[in-house]
């Protein structure tokens, strides 16, 4: 009896083995192309500004971000003053190039016919890019263009093979070019776009986390007080 | 004391015209359970807890969202991001309907471990089987509303396997469709099934499920019946009234319960794409099909079976069964004793693979199907369907311990 019930307990374990294996299977099967890690940090407001800048620059001529207004951009990445007032006229200046309210959401000047016509591809909103491809990705795929006389814009991606965007950040990679550490510098100004990109596609997220750690103190005692009222009621239920 | 006079004038006046005073001792006062509930026996009130959470975040997302092809995406994010306390309520209920599955899972699996399904409680068991149903529908309806690309696809495979069905097929998913394809129509009709007529029936179904369970009383780990052992007033000998022991125990569990809950939609609301998955921030486009169409976690079980059959009609037809089956539970287990502290190795063995086997098919069915896969998936769902259909043998032949007569200690 004993060793019959060795022999199928050895036996539950092998099934266990055999499936565990199941998720080595599908890595095998599911090969992509690497992706960088980026160091995300919400937190760091000058990169933020410095990735809406870069945005403004060189990518809001194609891309809207049509669910974001400038106002509440404005207020996320801290264009702000030392009392916490909104700087309309810094925003105005230097990210408004549509638009003329600052309560306007972020659009573009192209209509989605003409995006199609002159890129095969209407390019896509961006506010929620960095959730829908996440963070790495972008990070990986804006810093993988190659020169590909085949294309239509004579540049192709190793991320996104045969992409219709051309290399928009190529003008601005060659002020890196002759730079000491240019590639360090230049993937910097990336992660800044990356970083921007990720507040963009959820702006309350710094906001939650830190609601968060008030909610789940106050959980936490309220935890404690329901486990001592249960106790002082189920002490003699024996 | 003069309101405390006046509380109880205002009472025997509702009592003379309705029973509030009845309706409370006999579903909470004097609705004796058992004494040894444990960890397993929080779900139910849980259950409760998250219905309720859904149906009100529910109706406040409701007065911001828009219903329509145009506007749902938009409204969605709207949502989010410019109405007030937006973001919470929609992540509440995001996060709330895989939690409504997780609660729901392991209270199924409470009745399953302790034989909770038996004689005679099979009505509360096939009702709560239909409530499972009912939340099944309320989750694949709502997965369409916010209008991403997944939603919309996922819509569209599923709405097409109802063209399976011989001779009436495909008239059958135009009708459910509203058009040919998964369109703005199918969406309106959704909405209005998903936030009226499911939980309309749902909130029904839960009511007969707790009257159909305060009829027969509560089963215990133990498996015992405390109504058997009484004392002289009529009362279980083994029994705690439900209010105040289990209000008091189900709140400690609400607090734990809510500390896991809030973790998740404060700090991991996506739940690293399980809960909310990435091509769903892109907005529905019928021209573009995602890498791989896979239904939330919580479906992936039946998605594994119904892909692991080579035709159509009859994966179909075993995705329905996988689920139908669970409806016979009750008169498949032919072992004289309840819960599983009673049952022999056998039973205990046939179990434990059986649960491997389910979460396999889970992970199975959230990815895509390739050779080797689909074959682990084709033994999943052999070992899947034998559970049950070998289930009136290794019953019998399992060797049960000796059911004490009371709940010891």
């Amino acid at each position: 009896m004993k060793q019959k019930k060795t022999k199928i307990f050895l036996g539950l374990w092998g099934f266990i083995v055999l499936l565990s294996l199941v998720p080595s299977l599908l890595q095998a099967e599911e090969s992509s192309v690497p992706l960088d890690k980026a160091n995300i940090d919400i937190t760091d407001l000058p990169s933020l500004q410095r990735g809406a800048r870069i945005f403004m620059n060189y990518c809001s001529g194609c891309h809207s971000l049509k669910f974001v207004r400038y106002s509440s951009l404005g207020e996320g990445i801290g264009i702000v003053d030392a009392s916490g007032v909104l700087l309309e006229e810094a925003i105005k200046k230097n990210l408004m190039f549509v638009g003329d309210k600052i309560t306007d959401t972020i659009q573009r000047s192209m209509t989605n016919e003409e995006g199609a016509k002159w890129f095969e591809v209407n390019p896509p909103d961006l506010s929620l890019v960095a959730r829908s491809r996440g963070s790495d990705w972008l990070y990986t795929y804006l810093r993988s263009f190659y020169l590909d006389p085949k294309r239509p814009w004579g540049v192709n991606n190793t991320v996104f093979p045969d992409v219709a965007m051309p290399d928009a950040l190529y003008y601005f990679r060659l002020q890196f070019q002759h730079e000491k550490e240019g590639q360090a510098k230049y993937d910097q100004a990336v992660l800044d776009l990356v970083n921007f990109l990720t507040y963009v596609g959820e702006p309350v997220q710094l906001v939650r986390k830190r609601i968060g750690i008030w909610v789940l103190l106050f959980l936490g005692v309220f935890f404690v007080f329901a486990y001592l009222l249960k106790r002082e009621y189920w002490k003699d239920v024996h | 004391m003069e309101i405390r006079l006046v509380g109880q004038r205002v009472l025997g006046w509702v009592d003379d015209r309705f029973p509030l005073s009845k309706l409370w001792n006999e579903h909470l006062a004097r609705y004796y359970a058992p004494k040894n509930f444990n960890f397993w026996y929080y779900f139910g009130s849980l259950a409760l807890f998250v219905l309720a959470s859904q149906i009100i975040t529910g109706i406040w997302l409701t007065m911001n969202y828009t219903p329509t092809a145009e506007g749902a995406f938009e409204s969605v994010e709207y949502i989010m991001r410019d109405v007030p306390w937006g973001w919470l309520l929609r992540y509440l209920h995001s996060t709330g309907a895989s939690f409504f599955f997780i609660v729901v899972y392991l209270h199924m699996f409470r009745g399953v471990l302790y034989g909770s399904y038996k004689k005679p409680r099979e009505l509360v068991w096939l009702i709560g089987m239909v409530i499972f149903l009912c939340l099944m529908a309320e989750a694949f309806l709502g997965y369409l509303l916010p209008w991403g690309n997944m939603s919309f696809w996922g819509a569209q495979v599923i709405t097409s396997l109802f063209g399976a069905i011989p001779y009436i097929g495909d008239s059958l998913v135009e009708w459910i469709r509203g058009d040919y394809n998964v369109s703005g129509v199918t969406l309106n009709r959704f909405f209005s099934l998903h936030v009226i007529a499911v939980p309309l029936l749902f909130v029904g179904l839960v009511a007969a499920h707790i009257i159909a369970l305060h009829e027969v009383g509560s089963n215990n780990p133990e498996g015992v019946e405390i109504k058997k052992t009484l004392n002289a007033e009529g009362v279980p000998l083994d029994g705690v009234p439900f209010h105040p022991y289990y209000t008091v125990k189900d709140l400690m569990g609400l607090a734990g319960f809510l500390i896991i809950f809030c973790g998740v939609v404060f700090f991991l609301p996506e739940m690293g794409g399980y809960f909310l998955e990435a091509p769903n921030f892109e907005p529905a486009d019928p021209l573009k099909t995602p890498a791989h169409i896979a239904p939330v976690w919580y479906m992936t079980p039946y998605y594994a079976i119904l892909r692991a059959i080579p035709d159509k009609l009859l994966g179909v037809v075993a995705m329905g069964a996988s689920i139908g089956v669970w409806f016979l539970l009750p008169w498949l287990d032919r072992s004289p004793v309840k819960s599983i502290r009673y049952r022999g190795f056998l039973y205990k063995s046939i179990l434990f693979i059986f649960v491997c086997t389910f979460i396999t098919l889970g992970y199975l069915g959230s990815h895509p199907p390739t050779p080797i896969l689909v074959l682990v998936a084709r033994v999943c769902t052999a070992i899947y369907f034998l559970f049950f259909l070998l289930m009136p043998i290794y019953t019998v032949l399992d060797r049960v311990k000796a059911v004490p007569e009371r709940v010891s200690h």
